[in-house]
């Protein structure tokens, strides 16, 4: 692609004048055509310091932040603060709107005022209708009519399409969560190139691959991208428009600090207007201002409270992004959570850290606006970090837990140095890759559906293809992993297919057309499957193998409970025995899953991911071979099951790591959780300790790990006077979640999991 | 957790072969008696650590948390090599995380041979090492085995002879001596002080505790004692009281006071004495 930038007034944006947008940036490929890694890699300032130029908030800051604050607690007790019933949302549909005019220094909101919701039905109808009545708000007749008579939604589309064996594995819950009443997510525009090239040089390289397109012969592939560039062009001359209305030329590159914020955040703003995805990441952006924000320090424009106070407005427009949803959505994920993964920190592929001073301003804003769940913080980390800022995140995992972690090491040496999470725990390169959210399917049922000769162990119905059911007295290990084998195949055809089905009506009924122009035109697309109760299967096979189960039968037959006989490994005590059974179980499925052919010909991935989801697959699930009882929570992720990891966090995390990211390239999540005096007596050796821990962790090749540093005591207390936590956060499997504002189930999980200190 | 009998007793007066090589293989250093092992972060030692419990403990304090590592032939017979295997499975991650490895208990100088290999291991190995000992049997402890010590944790129950009788049954002689000896050898040392509202808590007794840590301060090169951790008194251990049979002396007694806790960290702190 090549990147045509018009001259400006201050001159062409790369000569020296002053003003000119690219004034003393170091020259390179950057500059012919789009490449923001290139730029970044000659332009950024690794940082080995400490945080001890960081600014505290100004009282402008604390003003703004405060006028918000004093609106969240309305927000909460109704499930919204309010609502745009009628106009659906698109980049261009709403009047610009403020928080405080006067005292914004970044600005833009999804609608006309500040936690105002939109609707957009393009995902779908019914979705729109039920939260709007669900919050008390009536549904427009002419909307109404529009996207149910005249305009196909991506719901109804994937509805028209799916075969009868995906509608049972989904009405059972052996399917679940699937993007098909929801928006997918999980795509990160690359919000910088709109900072660094202006809006009309990436128009003009989209004009430029459409021209190559209209090279080729019309076939269906070749339509779908000439239809996708169109939509791509004219999204970003929405945002052009969009900007404009707030008093903004985006045409250009940015030419100072706050520019760069600003037009970074306009196409950030636009992509969650356009769309209500599951989840919406912000990419890899903080060493990325850090040149601008080093350029206008180093000039003088600007001082380190300036820069500071730059980033906590941007963060505290990333805190208020705000989707309409229902209720079950909610409990499937909850907390609201938007996902603003922002991905800070790690190594260039040169050796030299990409750690800046804009990554410790990030992490400030965790001081300066307190904890909170959004933007949704993750830290590459590497043994090889410097030093200081590692300490310096461990101190705020300490402080606030409000921040993950995931393995620098097998990002970079499979997506590159300029990956950036999406959602949790999905690394891809920025601009160059998207995925296909998949959700997950639940391992623990389909082990039981093995027993059951694939009959659901709650209602006896058939779901699964007829097989021969167990029999005998005992379970036999042979038996029942054979069986478990051969559903798999079952479940990841019947899997692929209902994602084949989900992404192909997403492309076409609700396109993400402002996040994909800010991609390239070839880019890599992942399928990313996911398993639920993983930890569950492999203590059940364990205990098959290595102690005596007895399964119980009810009148019809049907295996419903099972008795527990003798002594068993159990996963997350870094016992090879059951360790493997957990990696056989990741490698078989991923290997009947690349068997599939995809849409669009995505490659394979999946994810040992539940976000809070664990606590509703677990209600699907009957009684397992573990001991587990019927609708007892699954343990989150990939983590051990609640209170069975005996040998200590570290243990814990080494079962864990075993499991291999190449069979995992979506991603593999720990949720740990730590009490304060576990870390150490004093304040340094706590965060020296933690230090040392996530080190062992990514040497040991661990892929990620969300950490909790919290009291049992403070949770229920909290769960008692939720009125005095407002900003209590908790990190559950990839992001995090103000825990007032979990279900009571839920709340009552995270307090069942294994705290980690010595007795 | 199965349990095999160490002293297996022999039939007749024929020496039982299989006895007499593992009687052999014990006094070697070559088979222990271990209870369980965890990889724990800033509990004993610095960073994080694998810790092997050993079983075995000729004290029985009335606060034991771990009553069920008492007796010698509880625990699981196992190989130096199987000890060693795990330690070196763990060796990098421990050197990533600044610990190493302890050796606790039950009291590890019931098995001092044994302890005194592991040691020898971890020290070829680069590692860390610490021993979490009551000091009670420290004769048995050779200066070749503390030569491969880093750190010993020195348990001091109590500072007056009557006190540490009644809190352990035994005598507090053994464990002054050993805390000397290990001060004048240059030995680092982290004294830890279980704080027994109503067994332990007496002025007096803490006074003499911090008189004795005070002045292994001015043995040797000086300043062996690093830190002193006053460990406030918890019912966790009840529940392993109850599953060994035994009647917990102190089920009714609750865990120190924050007053309580801050007076006896100022008694060693007006010693001059880093305490946690």
């Amino acid at each position: 692609m090549t990147v045509v930038v018009e001259p400006t007034l201050a001159g062409t944006p790369g000569d020296g004048s002053p003003g000119a947008p690219w004034r003393e940036f170091a020259a390179g490929p950057w500059q012919d055509g789009i490449d923001v890694r290139d730029f970044i890699q000659l332009n950024h300032t690794p940082y080995e310091g400490d945080g001890s130029f960081l600014s505290g908030p100004t009282d402008r800051t604390t003003a703004l932040w405060s006028k918000l604050t004093a609106m969240f607690p309305a927000e909460r007790d109704r499930g919204v603060y309010d609502v745009d019933p009628s106009t659906p949302s698109t980049i261009t549909s709403h009047a610009p709107g403020y928080i405080d005019r006067d005292h914004e220094l970044i600005v833009g909101l999804q609608t006309d005022a500040p936690l105002k919701r939109a609707i957009m039905p393009n995902g779908g109808w019914r979705m729109v209708e039920d939260a709007l009545l669900t919050y008390g708000y009536h549904p427009d007749p002419q909307v109404k009519k529009i996207f149910t008579e005249y305009r196909k939604t991506h719901n109804q589309g994937v509805f028209d399409v799916y075969p009868p064996d995906v509608r049972a594995a989904r009405r059972s819950h052996v399917i679940t969560g699937l993007p098909d009443a929801y928006g997918r997510g999980r795509i990160i525009g690359d919000y910088r190139r709109v900072a660094l090239y202006g809006v009309d040089a990436l128009i003009a390289a989209k004009k430029l691959d459409r021209a190559e397109l209209d090279a080729h012969r019309s076939t269906a592939e070749i339509i779908r991208d000439r239809e996708e560039n169109t939509d791509q062009i004219s999204a970003l001359t929405d945002l052009k428009e969009m900007a404009a209305g707030y008093g903004f030329d985006i045409s250009g590159p940015a030419a100072t600090a706050q520019e760069a914020i600003q037009w970074l955040y306009f196409a950030y703003l636009a992509a969650v207007k356009d769309q209500n995805g599951a989840a919406m990441s912000l990419g890899r952006t903080s060493t990325f201002l850090d040149i601008y924000l080093q350029r206008d320090l180093l000039s003088g424009l600007i001082t380190e409270t300036d820069a500071q106070e730059l980033v906590d407005d941007l963060v505290i427009k990333l805190r208020i992004v705000r989707f309409l949803r229902t209720p079950e959505y909610d409990a499937l994920f909850s907390g609201d959570p938007t996902w603003v993964t922002e991905t800070i920190g790690g190594m260039a592929e040169d050796g030299r850290t990409l750690v800046t001073r804009n990554s410790f301003r990030m992490l400030q804003t965790l001081y300066n606006l307190g904890p909170a769940p959004e933007p949704n913080l993750t830290i590459l980390w590497s043994d090889r970090l410097p030093t200081e800022f590692k300490r310096f995140c461990a101190r705020v995992s300490i402080d606030t837990s409000a921040i993950q972690y995931e393995s620098d090491e097998l990002i970079r040496t499979n997506w590159g140095d300029d990956a950036a999470i999406a959602c949790c725990v999905s690394a891809m390169r920025v601009g160059k890759q998207m995925q296909f959210f998949g959700a997950r399917v639940n391992l623990a049922k389909v082990l039981l559906y093995a027993i059951n000769g694939g009959k659901d162990e709650n209602t006896g119905q058939q779901v699964a293809p007829v097989s021969p059911a167990v029999t005998g007295d005992v379970l036999d290990y042979a038996d029942v992993s054979a069986k478990f084998d051969t559903l798999l195949d079952w479940l990841a055809q019947t899997y692929v297919d209902a994602l084949n089905c989900v992404h192909y009506m997403h492309d076409k009924y609700s396109y993400e057309r402002l996040e994909m122009a800010l991609h390239d035109q070839q880019i890599l697309r992942t399928m990313a499957c996911g398993i639920a109760g993983l930890s569950v299967v492999a203590d059940s096979l364990s205990a098959i193998r290595y102690g005596t189960v007895h399964p119980v039968r009810d009148d019809a037959g049907l295996v419903t409970d099972y008795l527990v006989d003798g002594e068993y490994p159990i996963y997350g005590n870094d016992d090879d025995r059951v360790d493997d059974i957990a990696v056989d179980i990741v490698k078989s499925f991923m290997t009947k899953i690349r068997r599939q052919p995809t849409y669009r010909d995505a490659v394979h991935t999946q994810s040992v991911l539940t976000i809070t989801s664990n606590v509703v697959y677990g209600k699907a699930t009957g009684n397992t071979p573990d001991g587990r009882r019927a609708g007892e929570p699954f343990a989150p992720g990939a983590n051990p099951m609640n209170g069975r990891d005996t040998h200590g966090m570290l243990a814990s995390a080494l079962s864990v790591a075993k499991l291999p990211y190449d069979e995992a390239q979506d991603g593999i999540s720990l949720t740990a959780t730590v009490v304060p005096s576990g870390l150490g007596h004093l304040p340094a050796e706590q965060a020296d300790n933690l230090v040392g821990l996530l080190d062992a962790y990514v040497v040991s090749r661990g892929f990620h790990m969300n950490i909790n540093v919290l009291n049992r005591e403070t949770l229920q207390d909290a769960m008692i006077h939720p009125e005095l936590y407002p900003q209590l956060t908790i990190r559950v499997s990839g992001y995090a979640v103000n825990f007032v504002r979990l279900t009571r189930e839920q709340q009552l999980d995270v307090l069942s999991r294994t705290f980690h200190s010595h007795v | 957790m199965h349990t095999i009998n160490l002293e297996t007793p022999t039939i007749g007066r024929h020496p039982d072969p299989i006895r007499t090589a593992r009687l052999e293989a014990i006094r070697d250093g070559q088979l222990g008696s271990v209870h369980s092992w965890e990889l724990v972060t800033a509990v004993d030692g610095p960073g994080t650590r694998l810790t092997i419990f050993l079983s075995g403990c000729t004290l029985r304090c009335q606060y034991c948390h771990n009553p069920d590592t008492w007796k010698l032939p509880d625990g699981i017979p196992t190989t130096l090599r199987e000890v060693t295997d795990r330690i070196d499975r763990y060796a990098k991650v421990l050197t990533s995380a600044h610990g190493g490895v302890t050796l606790s208990g039950g009291e590890p100088l019931v098995q001092p041979a044994f302890a005194a290999a592991i040691f020898r291991h971890c020290r070829r190995a680069g590692l860390h090492t610490a021993l979490d000992t009551s000091g009670f049997l420290g004769d048995r402890a050779t200066d070749a085995m503390l030569d491969d010590v880093d750190l010993v944790l020195l348990d001091v129950k109590s500072g007056l002879p009557e006190t540490y009788l009644r809190v352990t049954g035994r005598e507090l002689a053994p464990t002054l001596a050993f805390g000397r000896r290990l001060a004048e050898r240059g030995a680092e040392i982290w004294v830890r002080f279980v704080l027994v509202p109503g067994l332990t808590d007496a002025v007096d007794n803490v006074d003499a505790v911090a008189d004795y840590v005070a002045s292994l301060q001015g043995l040797g090169a000086g300043g062996a004692v690093t830190r002193v951790e006053v460990l406030p008194f918890h019912q966790m251990g009840q529940s392993k009281w109850a599953a060994i049979g035994v009647v917990y002396p102190l089920a009714d007694t609750d865990p120190p006071t924050d007053e309580l806790i801050d007076r006896v960290c100022s008694q060693f702190r007006e010693r001059g004495l880093m305490v946690y």
